[in-house]
């Protein structure tokens, strides 16, 4: 079908912005593995997992499945947990006591 | 279903094209900068106000283009329901691992101390060196 040029614009505003944030949490990984301290890979890990959250919602938009905002919720979800359960487990010594 | 749901969201407007084109970029654009000072900020307090801050807005600002894009459908809701889980919990997980770092006794950079507690019990005669006496109750 014969698209307007908004939604070309869209497409392609969308792919980049994909494109963007899939490097971004490629240069993000670098401060996960050289993190001089065990609070910066989890400061870095909890920024991958926002990250993953805005790769989600824009496949969600770029890809039209709406399905893929639900995992970018269900994938917020899961790094906050992920993150109090790290934070917990430095300080307190076990995570459910 | 998905053909319906494919057919109404081909239908997006001029003006919602127009503002997921503006979220999307005001998305990235925080992004890059959370990004850039995770990587260049010298402290993991520093990285901290950087990561939480300007990534969780960028989070948020491509959340809410696809809360644009998809709002008479229930994904926008959905959508909507991720921009508050952002908000709410990226500044609790923020404080529980400066937390943890304090903890472990991450040092701050020269010349950061904490600032002076009043209603604090030891710091009766401990003018400006809270920052021992606060880090040594573990």
């Amino acid at each position: 079908m014969a698209e307007p040029a908004y939604l070309a614009w869209m497409d392609t505003v969308l792919f980049a912005g994909l494109a963007l944030a899939a490097g971004l949490t490629l240069l993000v990984s670098y401060r996960v593995i050289r993190g001089p301290t065990v609070p910066d890979r989890v400061v870095a890990l909890d920024t991958i997992g926002t990250n993953v959250v805005a790769i989600a919602a824009l496949y969600a938009i770029w890809s039209q499945q709406g399905y893929f905002v639900g995992v970018s919720l269900v994938l917020a979800i899961i790094g906050f947990i992920s993150t109090i359960t790290v934070a917990r487990y430095v300080t307190e010594g076990d995570i459910i006591e | 279903m998905t053909a319906a749901e494919t057919a109404a969201a081909a239908t997006a407007g001029p003006v919602r094209a127009a503002l997921v084109i503006l979220l999307t970029l005001v998305g990235s654009f925080f992004l890059v900068v959370g990004t850039i000072g995770l990587l260049r900020f010298p402290n993991v307090y520093n990285r901290m106000h950087a990561t939480s801050k300007a990534t969780t807005l960028g989070a948020a600002s491509i959340a809410l283009a696809a809360t644009v894009y998809y709002l008479p459908n229930g994904d926008g809701l959905m959508a909507l329901v991720t921009v508050v889980f952002l908000f709410l919990t990226a500044p609790t997980g923020a404080h529980m691992i400066s937390q943890a770092a304090q903890r472990m006794g991450v040092p701050f950079l020269d010349g950061v101390t904490w600032p002076r507690q009043p209603t604090s019990v030891d710091a009766d005669g401990a003018d400006g060196t809270d920052a021992d006496a606060a880090r040594g109750d573990d």
